[in-house]
């Protein structure tokens, strides 16, 4: 907490924020964006790059092998599923939909996580008692089991996932957030502004905020990789995207039926997850070196 | 910090544990009325609306929800959570009776998760800054990237399909737990074969290892005498959250590997609409979790004599 002490100024977000000049790291990162891209401009642009309807059934043209081996058919690039479904196309579906996750649930648990923990952190007493309690609870709730309950309860949907992971993760910003101020609250620039009658909301969102948001940046992206894990675990459970719905967990959960025929249609969307949540822990580590002073020596 | 107080802590986180266990428990049993009539699960389109009212009285399915929540506490206290609606068996020996099965998996999953992760990070962490450490570095990397159902069904793919060396799945001998384990432990020991390097890289930059270098110790002794224990501080902070992360890993394993646990069965029992096997599965969890957390709390002090002296 003492490297924190030192950055009393309010930290710039993208400071620090330079690819080191070093060719290794250069050689690793760029397949990572690459990566990246990639899983954007599919979960974006799905439904014009695509040649086939995800959904659409074709027997005829069930379980055809990926156009890189034998017998494959180049018209569908990673082959077909039991259904005749093009993968290709379910993949790149799929990644609209782990995208969709990504994009609501990081900013909404990180909005709603930092929020609590300000209080928690900066009220302390009562708040700081009833949030951490709270917190507590959420954390001996098994998620997976919840979900399941939910989805028996109110039907399996992508809102309902979308809920249920923002009910599971706000959590842990909340916890980071709330330490955070503790430490920074004694701090003597805190303890000046208080002293020359800023309010409290001025304080927390001039002074402690802008020393905190390198943390929840660089929590909000190591989360991107649990995010879409978790939705691909309950899609899998089939108690995430309502059935048919291209999702990686889902194309893994009806490939599995198949596997020992026929080895693609669970090879390519968990090739999918693994490059994308791998990526994204690779970045997370990356920026957590460069913007966290604290973890910087650790290297 | 004397003794006093740390039995003053100790009570005061169970009775913390005890209210996080009871708001769960109230969370689950109230979402779970809010479910379609768990009636309908059990009967079919020939029986009568008598026969369905019948059987929901015989349930303690009817009148408002506030009292049947309060009749549920009231039994709830004294460790009746009703009989399933399936079996109608007691509810927790139901659950009792798949906990073994659950407990062996998660155990053997948690020492495999040290028994890799702990040595490669220390590996790692001696040997920094080299092609070891970059792959041992990638390979936690990747265990924390792989989805886990995932690498079960490859698993399942390759050695027990592939080349018949293992069983798809079921329990039974040892054999039957060693994929299910990999699946589950893999995560958690890239997280502690993480923390292991750090902590390691931290603590062999200290003065007291320098001392004890200075001193003419031999590097071995150094190492898993003085550096190893400061070390494995943050690696015990964080099993408890691993203890939460197994459990929610374990519905996930159990199912891809037929494993007969209580993820699977609460999978079913969700599914079917056997709420009181659901309640006592899930009391069974949040409790263990509980107490898990605690447990790694009161294991500081022997870890760590700083706090056991009170210097802190």
């Amino acid at each position: 907490m003492a490297a924190r002490a030192a950055a009393a100024a309010p930290a710039s977000l993208l400071r620090g924020v330079r690819l080191g000049g070093s060719w290794q790291r250069a050689l690793l990162l760029a397949p990572a964006v690459i990566i990246l891209l990639a899983f954007l401009t599919a979960g974006i642009f799905a439904d014009l790059l695509s040649a086939y309807d995800p959904e659409q059934i074709v027997l005829q043209e069930r379980l055809i092998l990926p156009a890189f081996q034998d017998g494959g058919n180049i018209a569908h690039p990673l082959g077909t599923d039991n259904l005749g479904r093009d993968i290709l196309a379910r993949v790149m579906y799929g990644a609209r939909v782990s995208l969709l996750v990504v994009v609501t649930c990081i900013p909404a648990s990180a909005l709603i996580g930092t929020l609590c923990g300000l209080l928690a952190g900066w009220r302390l007493g009562w708040w700081d008692r009833f949030l951490m309690r709270i917190v507590d609870v959420q954390l001996a709730l098994p998620a997976i089991l919840f979900a399941l309950l939910i989805s028996v309860v109110f039907g399996a949907s992508l809102l309902n996932v979308i809920l249920i992971i923002i009910i599971f993760s706000w959590s842990g910003y909340a916890r980071l957030v709330r330490a955070d101020v503790l430490s920074l609250r004694e701090q003597e620039f805190v303890v000046a502004a208080r002293a020359s009658g800023a309010s409290d909301r001025r304080i927390l969102f001039r002074h402690v905020l802008p020393n905190i948001v390198n943390t929840i940046v660089i929590m909000a992206t190591l989360d991107v990789p649990s995010v879409i894990l978790i939705e691909a675990a309950l899609s899998f459970l089939n108690i995430g995207v309502a059935p048919g719905t291209p999702s990686w967990g889902a194309m893994i959960s009806e490939g599995r039926n198949f596997m020992t025929i026929a080895w693609w249609p669970i090879w390519m969307p968990g090739i999918a997850i693994l490059l994308v949540s791998l990526t994204g822990n690779l970045f997370g580590d990356w920026l957590r070196d460069r913007l966290d002073p604290r973890l910087r020596n650790v290297r | 910090m004397g003794p006093q107080s740390i039995s003053t802590i100790l009570v005061s986180r169970l009775l913390q544990g005890i209210l996080v266990v009871f708001v769960v428990i109230s969370v689950v049993f109230l979402v779970s009325r809010l479910a379609r009539n768990p009636v309908e699960y059990l009967t079919t389109d020939e029986t009568t609306e008598e026969e369905k009212e019948l059987l929901k009285e015989q349930l303690g399915l009817t009148g408002p929800i506030g009292i049947q929540y309060v009749n549920f506490l009231v039994d709830a206290v004294q460790l009746d959570l009703g009989n399933s609606f399936i079996s109608a068996r007691p509810a927790l020996s139901e659950v009792g009776s798949r906990a073994s099965k659950t407990l062996q998996l998660g155990a053997s999953a948690l020492i495999f998760s040290l028994v890799l992760g702990v040595p490669l990070g220390i590996i790692a962490a001696l040997y920094r800054a080299t092609p070891t450490d970059w792959v041992a570095r990638f390979l936690a990397v990747l265990g924390q990237a792989i989805p886990n159902f995932w690498l079960g069904l490859i698993l399942i793919f390759f050695f027990a399909v592939q080349l018949d060396l293992m069983p798809t799945g079921g329990s039974g001998g040892v054999e039957h737990l060693v994929l299910p384990t990999i699946t589950l432990g893999l995560l958690a020991s890239a997280i502690s074969m993480r923390l292991t390097r750090s902590g390691m890289i931290d603590v062999m930059g200290t003065d007291f290892v320098r001392t004890a270098r200075a001193k003419g110790l031999r590097e071995s002794t150094i190492i898993w005498r003085h550096a190893l224990r400061h070390a494995l501080l943050p690696v015990a902070t964080i099993l408890g959250i691993q203890v939460g992360y197994m459990i929610a890993g374990t519905v996930i394993v159990e199912q891809v590997f037929a494993w007969p646990g209580i993820g699977r069965l609460m999978l079913h029992t969700i599914l079917v609409g056997d709420f009181p096997v659901m309640i006592a599965g899930i009391l069974v969890i949040s409790t263990s979790i509980v107490v898990a957390n605690i447990l790694v709390d009161l294991s500081y002090p022997i870890i760590d004599p700083r706090i056991r002296s009170g210097a802190r």
